[in-house]
């Protein structure tokens, strides 16, 4: 009896060991799968190198930068660079702009990817689908560098084809590069341009997922296609467009940098209208070499889209546990 | 399978039908016009963009902005050499790591695998902002002008890892990599043997994607390089669509007509955008794949 308590300690004390000691437990792990780790060491050594370390780097926000003594050792300076940035009154304005074209381009983008994914869905010409989605993929493939020259192309003042049809129904032409209120449309109508095709695939995966018995049901029972889309398509895909959307929201702090940039770039005119936190930073970081204004509407940027990231994942998380990223 | 649906569907009315139609018709159309008017801008004759603006076909049909371009061609054949490099040597590059990585966190018997998967998963939720990256990969890593920054700026996108590994997952038998395991064979050599070829879909999907980033890729260019000799394609269009924009209002004062300002630009786009569209039609079916993967889960 005495040996088999004594074995039984013994037991418990190596557990606990193992318990107590996870570094052996780790160097076991290691030594066991020493080549899936080693396999899997480029890409730590990339994101160690590229992302973790820069992170580190947002204490630069804290500190006035100067290249001698680069971001770790520049002097602290508190929140002095955060007093100015929000003094510069830029810190609302550029807020405001970013929420307000995400939401949107968020809100144009799932409309018009639903609808399109609907009437996808009606189509039975094999050929026209294959057409038409082909059409719509295409602006996805091109840079933001090239629809530049395309907006450049329809809305130049002089020579833009907008101006000519003007011109045509003698309608004076529109100066659409020193006009705010246009780009509030514009914008969004480009995004849209741009993603309606992928948007378009991603629910129509969701529509064709939809049990077809359902339809064959709603068909007896004498329902009209409109009705069958209003009461049971849309109501079906709801699940996909609630995560869609709220993972959208949860990038809303995030902008679109290239489309802006590649747009609207430093037209001066512009400016109020579609300054968004992205561009402030870039212009701050690599026109005026003012670090401490970039350094700190970066570090307001990331701290706000980690807090409205988890929050939107916590949210998707009660509403669907699989369909949440984390 | 959607055909089938459609079908199922047909006791309804026509009028909807041409509602759809004529709905997806206008979208497409809408999504190709910007298209055509590139190209026959590219093939009009300045004086008539100069005279009658762009049009949807060209109205006096001309090569001259091509002949332009090709007159001192050194700076395209070098951007377009810039980009083919990066393109290829990148996508391979960053097919074969990510589809090690993604190997690798699909396998149960790594204890922290899913560690591992948040370690790369946590780069997407929070990053330190531009201004410490700039100063850190030019001013402490000095990859400022070399091929290397071109290549590793936007080497990895997480979500395409994690959308290999549940692939991986799927298509891979846990039953093969044990019998192979019996058998002797290492992790690399099931990998490389076995994995591989058993995702290539996969690997043509992500592939599309990513040789998307890399040719349409301007910014690094922009930020980590001002040497001629490392301006890709996208980059140079970028550089020549601005500073024609800055001379074409300096040309108004000096009226100098022989050289094709308008149209070069178009030409220029033209060149730049052809290739992903000539590839364009042999990877739709990926592309589409790609993001149906994509949204399953990742």
């Amino acid at each position: 009896m005495s040996t088999k308590m004594e074995s039984r300690h013994a037991a418990a004390a190596v557990k606990r060991r193992r318990l107590s000691s996870p570094s052996k437990g780790v160097l076991c792990e290691l030594r066991r799968h020493w080549l899936l780790y080693a396999m899997f060491v480029p890409v730590a050594v990339y994101y160690m190198i590229f992302s973790y370390i820069p992170m580190a780097g947002i204490v630069m926000a804290f500190k006035e930068f100067n290249i001698r003594d680069g971001i770790f050792g520049s002097p602290w300076v508190g929140f002095d660079n955060f007093d100015y940035f929000f003094q510069s009154g830029k810190a609302w304005l550029v807020t405001r702009n970013t929420i307000v074209y995400n939401v949107i381009f968020l809100a144009a983008y799932t409309i018009f990817s639903i609808a399109a994914a609907v009437f996808l869905s009606e189509i039975t010409q094999k050929w026209f689908k294959k057409v038409t989605q082909t059409f719509m993929f295409l602006p996805y493939f091109i840079s933001w560098v090239t629809v530049s020259a395309f907006v450049y192309n329809f809305l130049n003042y002089e020579y833009g084809i907008v101006s000519r049809i003007l011109g045509y129904f003698h309608l004076s032409a529109i100066d659409i590069y020193s006009n705010t209120g246009y780009w509030y449309f514009l914008l969004p109508f480009l995004y849209v341009w741009k993603w309606v095709g992928y948007g378009s695939v991603l629910y129509l995966a969701a529509i064709v997922g939809i049990d077809q018995e359902v339809y064959e049901a709603a068909t007896i029972d004498g329902a009209t296609r409109f009705q069958k889309i209003t009461k049971i398509t849309l109501p079906l895909i709801k699940p996909t467009m609630v995560i869609l959307i709220l993972l959208g929201l949860g990038r809303i702090m995030r902008g679109e940098f290239d489309m802006f940039y590649q747009l609207i770039g430093n037209n001066g005119t512009l400016m109020d209208a579609t300054d968004i936190i992205d561009t402030l930073a870039f212009r701050s970081l690599m026109g005026t070499a003012d670090f401490g204004m970039a350094s700190s509407v970066g570090f307001y940027q990331s701290v706000l889209t980690l807090i409205i990231i988890l929050l939107a994942n916590w949210i998707v998380r009660r509403y669907d546990k699989d369909q949440a990223l984390f | 399978m959607v055909d089938r649906m459609a079908r199922g569907k047909l006791n309804a009315s026509p009028m909807f039908t041409a509602v759809s139609y004529t709905v997806l018709s206008i979208i497409a159309l809408i999504c190709l016009l910007p298209f055509i008017v590139l190209l026959s801008g590219a093939f009009s004759s300045e004086s008539s963009v100069l005279a009658k603006g762009y049009w949807f076909w060209p109205r006096d049909f001309s090569l001259d902005a091509f002949k332009f371009i090709f007159r001192y061609p050194e700076d395209i054949l070098s951007a377009f050499k810039v980009s083919i490099i990066i393109t290829v040597v990148g996508t391979v590059l960053s097919l074969f790591i990510s589809s090690m990585t993604a190997y690798v966190i699909s396998r149960k018997e790594i204890k922290y695998r899913n560690g591992l998967s948040f370690f790369l998963f946590f780069t997407t939720l929070f990053n330190g902002g531009l201004a410490p990256y700039y100063i850190w990969v030019s001013s402490n890593l000095h990859l400022s002008n070399t091929y290397a920054v071109l290549i590793l700026g936007p080497m990895f996108n997480v979500m395409y890892i994690l959308i290999l590994r549940s692939f991986i997952k799927e298509s891979v038998p846990e039953a093969l990599i044990e019998s192979a395991k019996m058998d002797g064979a290492g992790d690399l050599r099931i990998f490389l043997q076995m994995v591989l070829p058993l995702i290539k879909p996969a690997l043509a999907s992500i592939g599309v994607f990513m040789i998307l980033a890399y040719w349409n890729d301007w910014w690094t260019a922009m930020m980590f390089t001002n040497k001629d000799d490392l301006v890709p394609l996208q980059y140079l269009l970028y550089k020549m669509l601005s500073s024609i924009n800055l001379t074409g209002q300096m040309a108004q004062h000096v009226t100098n007509l022989d050289t094709p300002k308008e149209t070069f630009k178009l030409a220029m786009t033209v060149i730049a955008t052809a290739p992903m569209i000539v590839i364009f039609p042999f990877v739709q079916r990926y592309f589409v794949t790609g993001i149906t993967v994509g949204a399953v889960k990742g």
